[in-house]
């Protein structure tokens, strides 16, 4: 292991933080749909993915502004995620967990084939309008593209927070999430809800999706961020809006550091291997994660 | 399979449990089986053949993860780092120690098993999601592991090349002499799974399914057989991934990656959870699925597309299908193919007098 270096430890974890407010941006949307709807999206990378592909294939192919095509991806998802809701969801309510995770599992598939069908395999660019200069903030630098997706991601959590405690539409959702029939009964439209959180998914996605591209560029590959979302909402518990933070905040430092400490000596890949030992740990130890719902099963 | 069914009258428990409720069931299965295993090389060209030998191993492999989801109701997504679990144990034990096949295979699948059930004891505290997460990241894990430790992958391009098994010294080349090689394999594991589940064993894992607690408060071990599914699932997979090295004649981790742990899934699921029958024919489905789509638009696309646009459309045209019909099955018939194929025997077994 290479000498501690306080400099170097502290590049490494600012580069975390970034990254991981980045990676929880993207739990963000798998977890409100887990809240609201108790489905699993697997499909998470994708979305983010078919985002980025249509924000980026309005802006390069058809040579939009960046500020509509960044809208033309959000309104596109809101739309996806309705329909799929309708489509392929609704009918599996109140199936076993592997019928959801199946469904997904095959979305994923045929996300990933329709945006190549649609948009090509080549790599597009998303360019956001900050810049490319490094942004010194006085110890470190870092790209105003990671920038703006922290603050993004912060803004979300603030936003979803307040949303889910005090908004009349985020208790309804967490109600529905709760029990569906006694919702019901209290007169709630749950399929409505249904919908509405898998369109705020969307939302989340896009946003997610132009900001993951304008950092590594669109094509298929990008979906593999999606990997990244289980140990991240694992480790701060499915159900919750801080703990996607948390958990990404964790994961994004765990393997910043990894990285930067072992990855020399063996020689690569550790970022992609340490936030699964951290998620099997928590697994472990305490399977709702830091800030999850402990479900107390009955017969 | 093709018999009507009169006077069956079980009188007692053993006639209730056997594999078939009439002599003359076994001896159809029995001709359809040994017609396909003497025909199919005769008659069939080598493509053809090795097509099937696909599919064979791909039935070895479904057979494995059916016994854990569909019979124990545990979710998997690292059956296919199980399969090359037993794809490099099989491989070392060839290429440094020389072993024959007869041994290697078995201990690939030992060795899957092994590691099946060390996957397997989070088990005990998760399950549904959490459980699928948790294989999700054993198959990256693992995948990771067999890539990085020189040890294992055998030097840089994780590869190691074996030779086809030979028989009394004929060495088995050609696609139509290993195809009764694999069919032993499927035959042996058909069976063994048809009298599994209607063992001890199985009923277990059947109560696991269908309400884990209940099935612990009538005296079920739940954690010894939660991880003897895993364990016997990782067997399966390790027996079909040294099959596949053995058939490919060469093992490499990139054959096993994730979404080959989904099209696992997927077999289990269009042919349909919990059915022997149902791994079969999802195997059968799956496999085909890719080979057909490309035929089909090799002589169709050709009108829409130009031919270099077709080469990249292929791929992705198969992702969008195979996904589509994981859904399509999810939504409209759950119980997927062995459904389908019960409605059409039960269909024909009161025909015409279907009152």
């Amino acid at each position: 292991m290479p000498e501690f270096d306080l400099s170097f430890t502290i590049v490494l974890l600012v580069n975390g933080v970034m990254i991981g407010l980045m990676y929880a941006l993207i739990a963000l949307g798998f977890v409100l749909i887990y809240k609201a709807t108790d489905a699993i999206n697997f499909a998470q990378g994708e979305f983010v993915m078919f985002a980025g592909f249509i924000a980026a294939g309005m802006a390069s192919t058809v040579g939009l502004p960046f500020w509509v095509s960044a809208l033309i991806a959000i309104v596109g998802m809101v739309a996806l995620g309705f329909g799929l809701e309708r489509v392929v969801l609704r009918p599996l309510i109140g199936r076993p967990v592997i019928a959801v995770v199946m469904a997904t599992i095959g979305l994923a598939s045929v996300l990933r084939g329709v945006a190549v069908v649609l948009f090509g395999a080549s790599t597009l660019a998303i360019t956001m309008p900050v810049g490319d200069m490094p942004i010194d903030l006085g110890f470190v630098t870092v790209p105003p593209v990671q920038l703006v997706g922290a603050i993004v991601s912060i803004v979300f959590l603030v936003g979803f927070t307040w949303f889910f405690l005090k908004s009349r539409t985020g208790i309804a959702m967490r109600a529905v999430a709760d029990s569906q029939t006694v919702a019901m009964a209290m007169g709630i439209n749950v399929r409505r809800y249904f919908a509405l959180a898998w369109a705020m998914a969307g939302v989340v996605s896009a946003i997610g999706g132009i900001i993951w591209g304008a950092m590594l560029g669109v094509d298929n590959q990008l979906a593999l961020v999606g990997l990244k979302v289980f140990p991240v909402v694992i480790l701060g518990g499915l159900d919750s809006v801080l703990g996607a933070v948390v958990g990404g905040l964790v994961i994004g430092i765990v393997e910043s550091l990894t990285a930067g400490y072992f990855d020399p000596i063996i020689g690569g890949g550790t970022k992609d291997f340490a936030p699964y030992v951290v998620m099997i740990i928590v697994l472990m130890i305490r399977p709702e994660g830091l800030f999850g719902r402990r479900l107390i099963e009955r017969v | 399979m093709f018999h009507r069914e009169a006077g069956v009258f079980k009188t007692n428990y053993a006639a209730d449990m056997a594999l078939y409720p009439l002599p003359i069931a076994k001896w159809t299965m029995a001709a359809i089986a040994g017609l396909f295993i003497v025909i199919a090389p005769l008659f069939f060209s080598e493509y053809a053949v090795s097509i099937i030998n696909l599919i064979l191993i791909a039935i070895v492999g479904a057979l494995g993860l059916n016994i854990l989801v569909g019979y124990t109701g545990q979710i998997s997504i690292g059956h296919g780092a199980f399969m090359s679990v037993g794809a490099y144990t099989a491989a070392h034990l060839v290429v440094s120690l020389g072993w024959p096949f007869w041994i290697t295979v078995p201990l690939g699948g030992f060795a899957a098993a092994a590691i099946g059930a060390v996957v397997g004891i989070p088990s005990l505290r998760i399950k549904g999601i959490y459980l699928a997460i948790a294989t999700l990241a054993a198959q990256l894990i693992i995948e990771w592991t067999i890539n990085h430790v020189p040890w294992i992958s055998g030097g840089t391009q994780a590869t190691i090349q074996l030779a086809r098994p030979s028989f009394f010294g004929i060495q088995l080349a050609h696609e139509r002499q290993i195809y009764p090689f694999l069919m032993a394999f499927v035959v042996i594991a058909i069976v063994a799974t048809l009298n599994l589940v209607r063992s001890r064993i199985g009923r277990a894992f059947i109560a696991i399914r269908d309400q884990d607690i209940a099935a612990e408060i009538i005296g079920i071990n739940i954690f010894k057989y939660k991880l003897y599914a895993f364990a016997i699932s990782s067997f399966y997979a390790g027996v079909a991934g040294a099959l596949e090295s053995y058939y490919l004649g060469i093992a490499n981790y990139e054959q096993f990656q994730i979404d080959v742990s989904i099209d696992y899934l997927a077999m289990v699921i269009i042919g349909g959870l919990g059915s022997v029958l149902g791994s079969v024919l999802g195997a059968i489905f799956v496999t085909l699925l890719p080979i057909v789509t490309r035929l089909f638009l090799e002589s169709v696309g050709g009108a829409i597309f130009s031919y270099s646009d077709l080469l990249s459309i292929i791929p992705n045209l198969r992702l969008i299908i195979f996904g589509g019909l994981i859904i399509f099955f999810l939504v409209v018939e759950p119980d997927g193919l062995n459904r389908l194929w019960r409605n059409i025997r039960n269909y024909f077994r009161i025909w015409p007098f279907s009152y």
